[in-house]
């Protein structure tokens, strides 16, 4: 059978949800990360020509998940930016992580939507066999 | 959803009966087959939203309703002042997104011929799509101004205007707005996105009158049968989504400090008469002074494109409505006239005739609701009533509602292939991004008129004309 993807967007009526898989509570974020660039555009086309770093910090991993996707949006948004790669850090309730990307360019992104933010709405980040999941809906 | 989960009162009223902790019944305004097509989920956000402190008549789901965040999309629910909630998921994430309609003064003869150019010069005009930016750069100082003036501040500041005011719910400044309420994330993601339209599904359309249904109302709105109007459908950008986001959070706490029980945690709310609550209040305002500032600015980039093709048009506000809001309004509840936070999420406020609200020319008639549809099908105006005053606290429909995920619709469509559809029906596409079309297919929306003629024969609003597609801008 062959392994789950790393990362992946799934329907959700209207909106759409974002889904990160990996072997640590990073590694399954980053991915989280990736499939919200996904909801925009597809990953593969943004090279990285930039890095932004992002720091935020809560208790409960799900909260922690809902102020990392949002922080990505808030980059995206104010720098106008799309990301293709991360690298997160998860210490306790800190979360530490630097985004690869670049400028949006339409042309070439084709972006489709933007992300208004993360919700609650099938929030969950869990260890299933030995693999941490993290996904929620977003709001487009 | 199961109809047997519900009891039907009329041809178009299904009731949720009041169980476990609802303080009210449900109530669905919609035909047969619209409530069959609506998710289970309705049901449940429907009667969730019933069970939420100081609630009042009914916890309401309009014929567009679908799954939503907590609230339904197309939900309204009014709250008692002293013992009711305010809720960010009543609201939606963007916040006073809406529809203004432009008269033109032109008719199709007069489009049809230089449609091309029309469409070429709105699209330059009209900042559209992901990573867009406005032309205006505001200081800090001059955003205050914006967040407690909206469209009025606009007109001001040249961009409209004087006689757009009175066409704008609440005369286009949202009353007891706070900018100190807003953080600084939430200006920093609109300091250059005044007079952008969005993504997703907001666009701007020029549209032809195709038909009149109520000629009185048809003839006090100043539409007729050929005459082309333009269409703006966005809300207050990335200002709102994040003071939105920035809600969800505040009041998961704010709820659990003040005691209230909440079914789930999609609902989070805080009272009215809080300092959360106000909080939220203050800083929502100011997001609807935001959306009325930006589709005013859009406006005026939109008369400037048009006048440049064709200069003998005028354009002129028909009106312009708010479907992601909570106000305060009075009401009649049992019997007597209350003080009501009404929360419309994904539904339009549709005053009857006679309410002081509207202004002179209008009051006769009752307020402009403005229906949208998608880009290969028809949007519709419509009127307010004084049974939807009674029925649903002046509320009507917002739109079409989605009927399959994007997810669906990419795999279904190709934005090529959708643009070409279209245009060879006459309907030219501008947008800057192709699975973009594709995501927002009209295939992949509901039949906005089925959704109409369940709102209008429920009484909430009733038809007074139909407009079709000539040229669409897509975010």
């Amino acid at each position: 059978m062959p392994s789950p993807p790393a990362f992946e967007t799934f329907a959700h009526d209207a909106d759409i949800g974002v889904r990160g898989r990996g072997s640590t509570l990073g590694e399954a974020f980053a991915n989280a990360g990736r499939a919200l660039t996904a909801v925009v555009t597809d990953p593969a086309s943004v090279r990285e020509v930039l890095s932004v770093e992002i720091a935020c910090e809560a208790a409960d991993p799900e909260l922690l998940l809902f102020d990392w996707l949002n922080g990505l949006v808030f980059e995206m948004a104010t720098r106008r930016v799309l990301f293709a790669r991360y690298e997160v850090k998860v210490e306790g309730a800190r979360l530490r992580a630097r985004a690869f990307g670049e400028p949006v360019e339409v042309a070439r992104h084709h972006p489709a939507v933007e992300v208004k933010g993360a919700t609650w709405t099938g929030m969950r980040v869990a260890r299933e066999g030995g693999v941490w999941i993290a996904e929620c809906v977003v709001d487009v | 959803m199961d109809l047997s989960l519900l009891k039907r009162r009329t041809e178009l009223e299904w009731v949720i009966e009041p169980r476990g902790k609802m303080r009210v019944p449900g109530l669905l305004f919609a035909s047969e087959p619209l409530v069959r097509a609506m998710d289970h989920k309705v049901f449940e956000q429907v009667t969730n939203v019933a069970t939420l402190p100081g609630i009042r008549a009914a916890s309401m789901a309009m014929p567009d309703a679908h799954w939503g965040y907590g609230f339904a999309v197309g939900g309204v629910a009014a709250f008692d002042p002293d013992e009711g909630v305010v809720s960010a998921g009543g609201v939606g994430f963007d916040i006073s997104c809406g529809v203004r309609c432009l008269r033109t003064r032109l008719t199709r003869a007069d489009v049809e011929p230089k449609k091309k150019d029309l469409a070429d010069a709105l699209f330059r005009a009209i900042p559209a799509g992901v990573g867009s930016r406005g032309r205006i750069r505001l200081s800090s100082e001059e955003m205050d101004r914006m967040l407690r003036g909206g469209a009025r501040w606009a007109v001001e500041k040249g961009w409209g205007e004087r006689g757009d005011l009175e066409r704008i719910e609440e005369g286009g400044q949202m009353r007891d707005a706070q900018p100190e309420a807003v953080s600084d994330r939430a200006r920093a993601r609109m300091r250059d996105e005044v007079g952008t339209l969005g993504s997703g599904n907001h666009y701007l359309e020029v549209q032809e009158v195709a038909e009149v249904h109520d000629t009185a109302a048809a003839e006090a709105f100043g539409l007729g049968v050929g005459d082309v109007v333009i269409s703006i459908h966005c809300g207050s950008r990335g200002f709102g989504h994040q003071i939105g986001t920035e809600a969800l959070r505040e009041m998961l706490d704010a709820g659990r400090k003040h005691g209230i029980d909440l079914p789930d945690r999609e609902l989070a709310c805080a009272p009215v008469r809080s300092k959360e609550g106000e909080h939220y209040l203050g800083a929502m305002r100011s997001a609807i002074n935001v959306a009325l500032a930006n589709r005013q600015v859009l406006t005026h980039l939109t008369r400037e494109a048009v006048g440049s093709v064709l200069p003998q048009s005028d354009l002129t506000l028909l009106y312009d409505v708010s479907h992601n809001t909570c106000k305060v309004e009075t009401h009649t509840v049992e019997g007597k006239p209350h003080e009501v936070y009404v929360h419309r999420k994904g539904a339009t406020r549709a005053w009857g005739p006679g309410h002081p609200g509207l202004p002179d020319r209008l009051r006769p008639v009752g307020q402009p609701v403005l229906i949208g549809g998608t880009m290969g099908t028809s949007s519709w105006v419509l009127a307010g009533t004084e049974a939807g005053m009674r029925a649903s606290f002046g509320s009507a429909c917002h739109g079409a509602g989605r009927a399959m995920s994007r997810h669906q619709a990419l795999k279904q469509w190709n934005g090529k292939q959708v643009v070409a559809e279209l245009e060879s029906r006459g309907i030219l596409v501008r947008s800057p991004s192709l699975r973009g079309v594709a995501e927002e297919a009209p295939g992949a929306y509901k039949d906005v008129t089925e959704v109409v003629l369940a709102t209008e024969k429920a009484g909430l609003a009733r038809r007074v004309a139909k407009l079709v597609p000539v040229v669409t801008i897509k975010g």
